[in-house]
């Protein structure tokens, strides 16, 4: 029964969001047509969550006559697993995915008062189109409902890698992200139809775009520590195609964020903006696809599936093949913005979202070359992280330098930049650049740099607070501030992961003490030790470094449904840095494999990525802040 | 105005975009492994016999009579559930198959075939696999059509599913 309403509660929803597109496209015609779109999208918004918690609800009971459910949970599951599992497959997720297209359309039409009224129509008219086309996916293509006849008596559970805290909230916080800037995208479209671009424009979409990029920033920082610590090898970016499907709109959201500013402050760079603003939200679908249809990760496998993988191209081929052509005969049409100087804050953004672009297009090469190349030769080639590493590093170093001096320079134009300003970060970028020498020889030339600058930049982010008083700066710029010192902790991390990492890999028998960096790490054994659903064996490590004694417990855990082992790697926190330990398998002669590694300050790396969503959060604040205030101070006049 | 023709830009990377990915999508990935052996005569090998009443298979059992089919199973292996009812329509249909049990125990293999039908003559035993190297099969099951000489003819990768049956009809009537 719960699974039956929720799936009516699908159709219906389905049925409003063809409602909602064609009362805004006669509305477009005929004039106002807001009194039937709102009602309707914030309705549509509500029926996709009810359906959404109905199978939560069914995934919490364990209701084996859903073959959703019985494909991936199973009755001895711990409970966070079997929310967890909701979306943690195929179905579930896209309707997580729809779930969150529904409800940014109902909270557009909710919340926006700023647009003109046929913009703000046209633009919930282009999220019903959105909508209506991912929900013909799911109901013909994808149903999650479907039931299963007889139930089988236990279900097939969860893949063990996905069994892990992390899963509960890195897809939804990835998805949000994701889907958030759909908004900016429906936005974009609406101004493109109306031909009215302006601050107006800027000032709706920005908070959007702020809230989709934080939750974006943390779900990939996340991500990235949870494939650190559950894949047990030590690294924490390898540029696989399912990450950096991620780090493409996150990209292209991090322009849009920065060029954004310059239409709302400025009038500047219309189409440049709407450009993005399509892009962005493109790339989230197009990456949803590419993870969806199993298209470039299915090396070993028969994972695409050809009906699915269509549908979704299909519907690509609509929405961004549409988007884009109605971009490139309508934009020439806008009116052009206030012009500016080369050196002006102005230039600087243009810079950084040159560079930004540059870095997408990199990973964007680089994610599809591969399928280019089978495509035009048959040649199967494959592109590791020496290409992404050799391109995106010189240019975030780029990036970062910029940092140095763009948020200090003039709005429109600043003919003679004030140098001496920016003295002191390069003094440090300098030192740090010296003392690498004598810390460390052997270090290459780009993770010397990286140190370096990242030293400076994490100087250079106070300066625009200079001269200021601290009070009475607006918390906008508080968050530009944080973000950017994030961005100089993050490089940090990276680089001294990359510089100082020690690594020790050995058979060792208990009683044994290996040495890794400045610390001795003495093995006492194994145990066997049991969970909920695993059963494991259990190292134990003692590790010591001057007086201070640490205790570390690896696990090899064994599942049994489906079968699969997992390591679950020991890692202590220190203050300077991670001891990440893992156990490996048993050798004949009693030895067990040990890995070890000593990373000095690597724990910077999700720091900054930390600091960089919380300084996006407030200014997302500040800027919802400051509107209610405007608005409020509006009313009080006209009233 | 003159047109700006960068505007069309992205939509020209979509596009090819979309071409390489419909490509794809057209033309899947195939990632098997096919035997260097086709075309050329069975090695020779002695299998001992996998059930109690049944015979073994040797090499020699394959190069007299007419061509026939050679099925590489296992009683662990899924996909040979799946496959099993289409090899007893294979079977009614006249075609011999003669059986290869891939690290099996000899009282599993009577209880697959006693649940799921016996369509072979002869099962042979291959308890280390041994024999399925030297064919160059990768996997179970995986089916090979041998003619009267005993040579290779075609190999199959995976289960016989039932809108397979009219391919291996035709490449036994080839191989004839």
């Amino acid at each position: 029964m719960i699974a039956e309403v929720g799936l009516a509660a699908l159709w219906l929803a389905a049925a409003l969001a063809l409602l909602q597109l064609a009362a805004s496209l006669i509305g477009q015609r005929l004039g106002d047509a807001r009194a039937i779109v709102v009602p309707v999208a914030v309705a549509q918004g509500a029926l996709t969550l009810f359906a959404f918690s109905m199978l939560i609800w069914l995934f919490l009971r364990t209701d084996l006559s859903v073959e959703l459910v019985a494909a991936n949970s199973h009755s001895q599951k711990p409970w966070i697993y079997k929310l967890a599992g909701t979306w943690g497959n195929h179905e579930g997720s896209m309707l997580l995915w729809v779930t969150v297209l529904a409800l940014a359309g109902a909270a557009l039409a909710m919340l926006e008062r700023r647009l003109p009224e046929k913009a703000l129509q046209a633009a919930l008219g282009a999220q019903s189109a959105l909508a209506l086309g991912f929900f013909a996916f799911l109901l013909l293509a994808s149903n999650p409902f479907a039931r299963l006849n007889p139930a089988p008596p236990e279900g097939q559970g969860l893949n063990p890698l996905l069994q892990d805290p992390g899963l509960a909230f890195h897809p939804p916080t990835l998805y949000i992200g994701y889907v958030g800037l759909s908004v900016a995208f429906s936005l974009a479209v609406g101004a493109l139809v109306t031909r009215d671009v302006g601050p107006a424009l800027a000032r709706a979409m920005r908070p959007w775009v702020l809230g989709a990029w934080v939750l974006l920033t943390i779900g990939i920082v996340a991500g990235s520590y949870w494939a650190y610590y559950e894949l047990g090898w030590g690294g924490w970016w390898f540029w696989d195609p399912v990450e950096n499907a991620s780090l493409m709109p996150w990209l292209a959201a991090t322009a849009l964020l920065h060029s954004i500013n310059v239409l709302a402050a400025r009038g500047g760079l219309r189409t440049w903006t709407i450009m993005l603003a399509v892009v962005a939200f493109s790339m989230s679908m197009v990456g949803t696809f590419l993870v969806r249809s199993g298209i470039l990760t299915s090396v070993h496998s028969f994972a695409v599936d050809p009906t699915r993988g269509s549908f979704i191209l299909a519907l690509l081929t609509i929405y961004i093949g549409g988007a884009l052509a109605l971009f490139a005969l309508r934009v020439g049409t806008v009116r052009e913005g206030a012009r500016f100087d080369l050196v002006s804050r102005e230039g600087a953004l243009v810079a950084n979202n040159l560079i930004l672009s540059v870095i997408l297009g990199t990973v964007f090469v680089g994610t599809l070359y591969p399928l280019f190349v089978e495509a035009a030769t048959g040649e199967k080639i494959s592109v590791g992280p020496p290409y992404f590493n050799a391109v995106t590093g010189p240019l975030t170093l780029a990036l970062a330098l910029l940092l140095f001096l763009g948020p200090l320079l003039n709005w429109r134009r600043d003919g003679r930049p004030n140098m001496r300003r920016i003295a002191l970060p390069l003094i440090v970028t300098a030192g740090v650049f010296v003392a690498s020498f004598a810390l460390q020889p052997a270090m290459s030339a780009l993770t010397r740099l990286g140190l370096s600058v990242a030293a400076g930049l994490a100087v250079a982010s106070f300066l625009p607070l200079v001269g200021r008083k601290l009070r009475q700066t607006p918390l906008a710029n508080w968050g530009m501030v944080i973000s950017h010192l994030g961005v100089a902790v993050t490089m940090a991390g990276a680089a001294a992961d990359t510089a100082f990492t020690q690594e020790r890999l050995a058979a060792a028998r208990p009683g044994e003490t290996l040495q890794l960096g400045p610390w001795s790490v003495l093995f006492l054994g194994v145990d066997p030790v049991a969970g909920p659903n695993w059963t494991a064996v259990e190292g134990h490590l003692s590790a010591t470094r001057g007086g201070a004694t640490l205790r570390l417990d690896p696990q090899s855990r064994f599942f049994s449904d489906p079968q699969t082992e997992t390591n679950e790697a020991a890692i202590d926190t220190l203050w300077d840095g991670q001891l990440y330990t893992v156990l490996g398998r048993a050798e004949p002669d009693g030895r067990w494999q040990l890995r070890l590694w000593w990373k000095p300050l690597v724990t910077l790396l999700w720091l900054g990525g930390a600091l960089i969503a919380l300084g996006g959060l407030l200014a997302l604040i500040g800027r919802l802040l400051r509107d209610r205030r405007q608005r409020v101070r509006a009313e009080e006049a006209f009233g | 105005m003159k047109p700006r023709l960068w505007l069309a830009l992205p939509l020209i990377v979509f596009g090819l975009f979309l071409l390489a990915v419909g490509w794809r999508l057209s033309s899947p990935p195939d990632p098997t492994v096919k035997s260097r052996l086709v075309g050329q005569p069975i090695p020779d090998f002695t299998l001992a016999a996998a059930v109690p009443g049944k015979a073994g298979l040797v090499s020699a059992d394959l190069k007299d009579g007419g061509p026939r089919l050679v099925n590489l199973f296992a009683s662990w292996c899924v996909p040979c559930l799946a496959e099993a009812p289409v090899l007893m329509d294979l079977k009614r249909r006249g075609l011999p198959i003669d059986g290869i049990a891939i690290r099996d125990a000899s009282a599993d293999v009577a209880e697959f075939l006693m649940k799921h039908g016996d369509p072979f003559r002869r099962i042979g035993a291959d308890p280390q696999s041994q024999l399925q190297m030297t064919l160059g099969s990768s996997g179970v099951p995986e089916s090979f059509i041998v003619d009267a000489r005993g040579v290779i003819r075609y190999q199959h990768i995976g289960p016989i599913m039932p809108q397979d049956v009219p391919m291996i009809l035709a490449e036994w009537e080839k191989a004839r």
